[in-house]
């Protein structure tokens, strides 16, 4: 019993870690749980306008970068002609065109596309000091005074004195209109924050909508508190963020500044692609280091293998689990494996029917080669061959008759085939048609489960993405392996023990146990 | 009777499950290194002479594949002879001829095959086609057993021999293995031989089974079963036990002859003996395996071994 405490702390610490490791990438890299999760990824377009004066040109756009809710995966411009630098170490991040000489309608773009994420985005940047409050004309300081005095007295926060603030700006009385007579609502707005003491930004801000051209940028407020931050739509006063809306710029400065030109005018574009949550980790992860991404930074084609390599421990636990538990005899331990994954790649009915015929066509030429006494390497060489033939040859009338399944039969491991073939043709010989069914039947019985089980897209899903899972399944393998119960069979093979006198069985027997008992 | 009894009611019963009998029997007290002794029918004749016990007679060896031209010569002289893979298992690749004019070899079943057939045979068993993982074989030849006149009715074209299960140099089960019609004159339970549990204290009949079930009677000769009872069993016993010291394997298979001229023989031994002697006796091996581990390390001779059974297990 001492030797079982070690065994079951491996399994156990087998467990832990293979779990674990799912657990984490669930969490920290997104991994999800279930295959089919779908991502948005929008694609943004800012598309910049100017006339030229002739001279050399400057120009510099604001650009977005990643933010709670939206992971900038690359960005690019298209700008023939102007130089191009990224000034993306700034407070507030931009691009910068120039040329040397310009004239005329000059179109600059600049794209970028972003995975639209619930999760695991950077913070908002800090807030902004507040800045001290300019000096105005006293009528003005006394309305805006009066506002704020308002304001505060139907407001538990700084948050909610920022949306009485905007309220009340809404309203054309006398204070408002004193306050607006030199600015417009924006500007207003932010000297009330100032003066009230609010820690807020003026940010500007893409609304995203499928398919849309010539969006314009919308102005919002951003206001701090603590941890906390509420926007607030500068037009409507309303609160809140709509999910898609992509803070654009959040430097309280015009997107576009222009030297040598005139006649500014941006506008966006906008497209969703809808890519599978796989698909988005992988773009995301991109930069990062190749351990956390693990298999998705191979590439494609290796992926691919390493998908079918992953699915083979479960097909090796159906088999244990048919031989252990249940009692099938199946002709080559793990051959069943071997042509559940060879039905993966050819279409079930299609891939089952190649197999039964190649099988029996093999026997049938083996049955002749028997009469020619060879040597039993001969014999098995001739039997490839002849596999190799068959399915050449079985291909070319599938082929000719419109079957285009007919050709996946090649993914039959010819060599293990010739094998099967030859142990069911000595069966056959030794012990006759029905152990052959027996075994045969054994065989494919284990092999569809198999190719049922792998073929499955959650279990195909949770082995390539959670590789730490195979740890799971080592233990499960090892626990099996020590698995001295009966097996599902032996409950009938030993059924005649039943009834009747076991009057002399059972007196040893009980004596047995008593005498085990104490050990 | 039913046709399914509960995993409880088989554990009430003592009855060993081929999961238990390869963890806690097979692999704990047969050691690997152990197994090629057993596995090589040709290793285990010699061993079983050193030891002193009886088995048939060696004729020839065939190691490598220019002696099978030379066959004719070596079985020139013998008029009934069997040739066995080394290293089969389960019964498989034996040949049995009972007759032969040195173009014609007969079977028991009086099947005539040419001396190309017996080549074709001897040659397939040196390429490993019978051996236990396909590895190159010797083939051997050997006296044919006459066996005992008392249990010729009891037979069908084979040798009836006798299978005793031996733990830890204890005797714990013993059957009687018939030939049959349907196991082509083969002594495997698996092939449809028929199985005939025997008092492991006294060797007399008690049941008996063919294909895992129930028979009162041999299918092909109607003799009835449970009238068989083994003379001189105490001897029996006695081989069994002594293959433990031999052999060295804790959990083994003793395959016993009973020859007409020499007695009993020892055909050869097993490191995975099956299951199915427990439906021959009817009863489980679990309490009887589990009272002679409880007995613990102690040294016994083989003969205070068989004196412990022929008393406990009566």
């Amino acid at each position: 019993m001492q030797q079982k405490i070690p065994f079951y702390l491996l399994i156990i610490l087998l467990v832990g870690l293979g779990l674990g490791s799912a657990v984490y990438r669930h969490l920290n890299l997104e991994v999800p749980w279930l295959p089919g999760e779908i991502r948005e990824v929008w694609s943004v377009e800012a598309r910049l306008e100017f006339t030229a004066k002739g001279e050399g040109v400057v120009v510099q756009l604001a650009i977005p970068r990643s933010q709670p809710g939206f992971t900038l995966l690359e960005q690019g411009t298209a700008s023939p002609g102007y130089g191009l630098s990224y000034l993306t170490e700034e407070d507030t991040p931009a691009v910068r065109w120039s040329t040397q000489q310009a004239a005329g309608k000059q179109v600059l773009y600049y794209r970028a596309r972003f995975l639209l994420d619930p999760v695991g985005s950077p913070a908002w940047a800090a807030p902004p000091p507040i800045a001290p409050a300019p000096i105005l004309p006293e009528p003005v300081t006394l309305a805006a005074n009066r506002l704020i005095q308002q304001a505060r007295q139907q407001s538990a926060s700084q948050i909610t004195l920022a949306a009485q603030l905007l309220n009340a700006l809404l309203s054309e009385n006398q204070q408002v209109q004193l306050l607006e007579q030199n600015r417009d609502q924006p500007a207003a707005a932010m000297l009330l924050m100032r003066l009230a003491g609010i820690s807020a930004r003026q940010v500007t801000a893409l609304r995203l909508r499928h398919g849309r051209r010539n969006q314009e940028t919308h102005q919002y407020l951003m206001v701090y508190e603590g941890d906390e931050v509420a926007f607030f739509n500068l037009s409507t006063g309303k609160e809140g963020r709509p999910q898609r809306l992509l803070i654009w710029e959040m430097g309280d400065r015009p997107l576009t500044d222009l030297e040598g030109g005139r006649n500014t005018r941006v506008s966006f574009a906008m497209q969703r692609d809808v890519v599978s949550v796989q698909q988005a980790i992988e773009q995301k992860y991109q930069d990062d280091s190749a351990a956390q991404v693990s298999l998705h930074s191979l590439p494609l084609q290796e992926q691919q293998l390493f998908r079918g390599l992953l699915l083979i421990p479960v097909g090796v636990m159906v088999v244990m689990l048919m031989r252990v538990l249940v009692g099938l005899r199946t002709s080559g331990t793990f051959m069943p494996v071997l042509i559940a994954l060879a039905l993966m790649q050819t279409a079930l009915g299609a891939g089952l029917a190649g197999f039964v015929l190649i099988v029996a066509s093999g026997l049938i030429v083996r049955s002749y080669l028997s009469r020619l006494n060879l040597l039993l390497v001969a014999r098995i060489s001739a039997v490839i061959i002849v596999v190799i033939l068959l399915t050449a040859t079985f291909s070319v009338i599938a082929y000719n008759l419109r079957i285009v399944e007919g050709l996946n039969i090649i993914f039959f491991p010819m060599i293990i085939i010739a094998w099967t073939i030859e142990r069911m043709s000595l069966l056959w010989e030794e012990e006759g048609g029905t152990e052959v069914m027996k075994q045969g039947g054994g065989s494919l019985l284990v092999a569809l489960l198999a190719y049922m089980v792998m073929s499955n897209s959650y279990v195909q899903h949770l082995t390539f993405n959670f590789p730490g899972l195979q740890l799971v399944l080592l233990a499960f393998v090892l626990l099996l392996g020590s698995y001295t119960g009966y097996r599902l069979i032996e409950l009938i093979r030993f059924s005649p023990l039943t009834p009747q006198d076991q009057s002399g069985a059972l007196p040893g027997k009980n004596a047995s146990v008593d005498n085990r008992k104490p050990e | 009777m039913g046709w399914f009894i509960s995993s409880g009611k088989l554990r009430d019963l003592g009855v060993l499950g081929m999961n238990e009998r390869n963890i806690d029997y097979i692999s704990r007290h047969n050691e690997r290194r152990l197994f090629p002794l057993v596995d090589d029918k040709l290793k285990t004749k010699k061993l079983a002479l050193a030891a002193g016990l009886k088995v048939p007679d060696l004729l020839g060896v065939v190691r490598y594949q220019h002696q099978v031209r030379e066959i004719a010569e070596l079985l020139h002289n013998r008029e009934a002879f069997c040739i066995k893979p080394s290293k089969g298992s389960g019964g498989k690749g034996i040949l049995v001829i009972h007759d032969h004019d040195d173009e014609q070899y007969f079977k028991p079943n009086n099947q005539a095959l040419s001396l190309v057939d017996i080549k074709r045979h001897t040659s397939n068993i040196l390429a490993g086609l019978y051996s236990l993982g396909g590895q190159p074989d010797k083939a051997i030849i050997e006296d044919l057993i006459h066996f005992d006149e008392q249990f010729i009715h009891y037979s069908y074209e084979g040798v009836p021999d006798i299978r005793i299960i031996v733990f830890r140099g204890f005797p714990v089960m013993a059957m009687m293995r018939l030939s049959t019609a349907a196991s082509d004159g083969k002594a495997n339970l698996h092939q449809g031989a028929v199985g005939v549990g025997l008092d492991i204290a006294t060797g007399v009949a008690s049941h008996a089974v063919q294909f895992d079930r129930p028979v009162t009677d041999h299918p092909d000769t109607g003799m009835p079963l449970t009238d068989i009872r083994i003379s001189d069993w105490h001897r029996l016993l006695h081989m069994g036990a002594h293959c433990f010291e031999m052999s060295g394997l804790g959990y083994l298979g003793v395959d016993i002859v009973l020859d007409a001229r020499h007695g009993p023989m020892l055909l050869e031994l097993n490191a995975r003996p099956g299951l199915a002697i427990q439906i021959a006796n009817s009863r489980g091996l679990s309490g009887r395996l589990q009272s002679i581990e409880a007995i613990g390390d102690q040294v016994m001779t083989a003969e205070e071994r068989v004196a412990f059974v022929e008393t406990q297990f009566a």
